[in-house]
């Protein structure tokens, strides 16, 4: 009994390692399936995978209008403390009070593009834009504003 | 023009010129300069193989920058390394620590003596090349032992030991491999082994049990010049390089040298034991097949060979994960000794019936 199993262990030990190598032999012999970007001499036709994250940026329509409501869940969910929300409050045409964003401060030098934000975010306010050269010579041009000036929320966005 | 016909010219041409004793010391001379430069040669070749096969089997390009294709990256990383600075630490044993690369490399060279590069050309023809083999190599793990002793650093120590547990108990089973074909042929010479192999090479000839010793003594070698999957001496990721940590310029680059020479080395015992060394390949009857073989010169064969076990061996590291210590002793004491040792006597019973391919 012990001889069977011991038999058998090996054989699936050699099995397993087999299957291994004939995928590593596979890439090997199939060199159109190399995922690696020659960057700086491809940079004009870039192919980015879907989820490539490259910064945090907030999507604004042609009338200037975002999604943002200012509820600040991003800023709780960010581990680093990376985004800071800044609202104020609009008097709304019935002259009722309604809190809103006056900026949506977000720190690129300290982000970790973890997506967290993104997921917690429950309006689709923000998303992850694939731009990667973030190379400047301040590190205050880093600290970056994501909703544009004098823009507003977008009407049915509660 | 075959390359032993090529060394007796010279060696006539010397005689013609000098005394007995001057070529002699001559030849010694020059052999020692070819072994030199075949080595900065196989280290570059190894080296660039070693990074292309790598990023071919990861999906990635490899060094594609420097010459074309890459080809001359392994000449500007041997430069870079020229150009460093050799550091030794403060605390650590500074005789030692300098003499251990050096004996790394020097172990490799001596394994160099014995090898048949090509049908009669061999630095030295001695009637034990099997136990010369199996026993300078194993001296291996004293520079190993040396260099994280003296480099006064835990993890080179931690390296050195694992290191050391793992080469002596791996040459348990590559010597059992290595005893099959022993048993087989009957001889210690690397030379009558390989004309053993005239008929058909030991791998073929010799049924299973000598396959089953061919991927031990595969597998042996592979742990026994610490490349990954048993690179727990070096393991990067755990021991930040292990017994080279404090190693820098020079001194690194003749350890790095000395592994991959270890490596070209123990596949050229692979090749000339398992795979019959420079012999063609030989089918049976097919005369003009066989005729056809006989054309390519015996050095391309024996080339050619061990180049095919390196890309098995840099397959292996490419593919397999690193293995813990505990898995690593359980593998050679739990598998691979007890069933080379039935193989041993297996092949034993098959070498005294006859039941092999004549
Ligand atoms: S991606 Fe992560 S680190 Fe960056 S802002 Fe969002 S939550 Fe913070
Ligand atoms: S971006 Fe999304 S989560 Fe952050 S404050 Fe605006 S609506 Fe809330």
């Amino acid at each position: 009994m012990f001889l069977i199993n011991y038999i058998k262990e090996v054989a699936a030990a050699i099995g397993s390692l087999l299957k291994g190598m004939r995928r590593t032999g596979y890439y090997f012999t199939h060199h159109k399936e190399i995922i690696t970007q020659q960057y700086p001499d491809n940079r004009d036709h870039l192919n980015l995978p879907e989820r490539f994250k490259g910064e945090v940026v907030m999507p604004h329509n042609e009338a200037n209008e975002h999604r943002c409501t200012g509820c600040t869940a991003c800023e709780l969910a960010c581990p680093n403390g990376t985004i800071k929300v800044i609202t104020k409050f609009d008097i709304t045409p019935e002259g009722k009070k309604k809190k809103a964003i006056d900026k949506l401060v977000y720190h690129l030098e300290l982000c970790t593009l973890c997506n967290l934000c993104i997921e917690a975010c429950p309006s689709d306010a923000i998303k992850m834009a694939q731009t990667f050269e973030h190379s400047v010579f301040d590190r205050s041009q880093l600290t970056k504003i994501l909703n544009n000036p004098d823009s507003k929320i977008m009407d049915g966005v509660e | 023009m075959s390359l032993s016909s090529l060394a007796q010219q010279i060696h006539l041409w010397l005689l013609g010129h000098m005394s007995e004793q001057w070529t002699l010391v001559l030849e010694m001379i020059i052999a020692g300069i070819l072994v030199i430069s075949f080595f900065a040669v196989l280290g570059l070749v190894l080296v660039y193989m070693e990074r292309k096969v790598s990023a071919w089997m990861q999906i990635r390009l490899g060094p594609n920058r420097v010459g074309p294709k890459g080809l001359l990256q392994s000449f500007a990383d041997t430069l870079k390394l020229l150009i460093k600075e050799g550091l030794t630490p403060d605390g650590a044993d500074k005789f030692l620590f300098n003499i251990a690369p050096i004996g790394a490399i020097m172990v490799s060279m001596l394994l160099m003596a014995p090898i048949p590069f090509a049908k009669d050309f061999q630095m030295w023809d001695i009637n034990i090349g099997v136990l010369y083999v199996s026993a300078v190599s194993s001296l291996s793990v004293i520079s190993i032992l040396v260099a994280g002793w003296s480099s006064n650093n835990k993890y080179s120590l931690l390296g050195a030991m694992r290191s050391g547990a793992q080469i002596v108990s791996y040459e348990l089973s590559a010597g059992m491999a290595i005893m099959t074909i022993v048993i087989l042929s009957g001889s210690l010479s690397l030379t009558e082994i390989i004309q053993s192999q005239q008929n058909g090479w030991w791998l073929f000839k010799g049924h299973v049990p000598v396959i089953i010793a061919f991927v031990i003594y595969i597998i042996a070698v592979t742990a026994e010049t610490n490349r990954a999957p048993f690179d727990m001496a070096e393991a990067e990721s755990e021991l930040t390089a292990g017994f080279h940590t404090e190693y820098s310029g020079m001194k690194f680059a003749l350890f790095f040298l000395a592994e991959y020479v270890n490596v070209f080395i123990v596949c050229a015992i692979g090749a000339i034991l398992f795979l019959g060394g420079w012999m063609p390949l030989h089918i049976g009857e097919w005369t003009a097949f066989n005729h056809i073989m006989d054309y390519i010169p015996s050095s391309i064969w024996f080339m050619g060979k061990t180049f095919g076990l390196i890309f098995l061996i840099m397959w292996f590291r490419w593919t397999f994960p690193r293995l813990r210590v505990d898995q690593l002793l359980k593998l050679e004491w739990n598998y691979l000794l007890p069933i080379s040792m039935i193989n041993v006597v297996l092949v034993t019973a098959l070498a005294i019936l006859g039941w092999y391919f004549k």
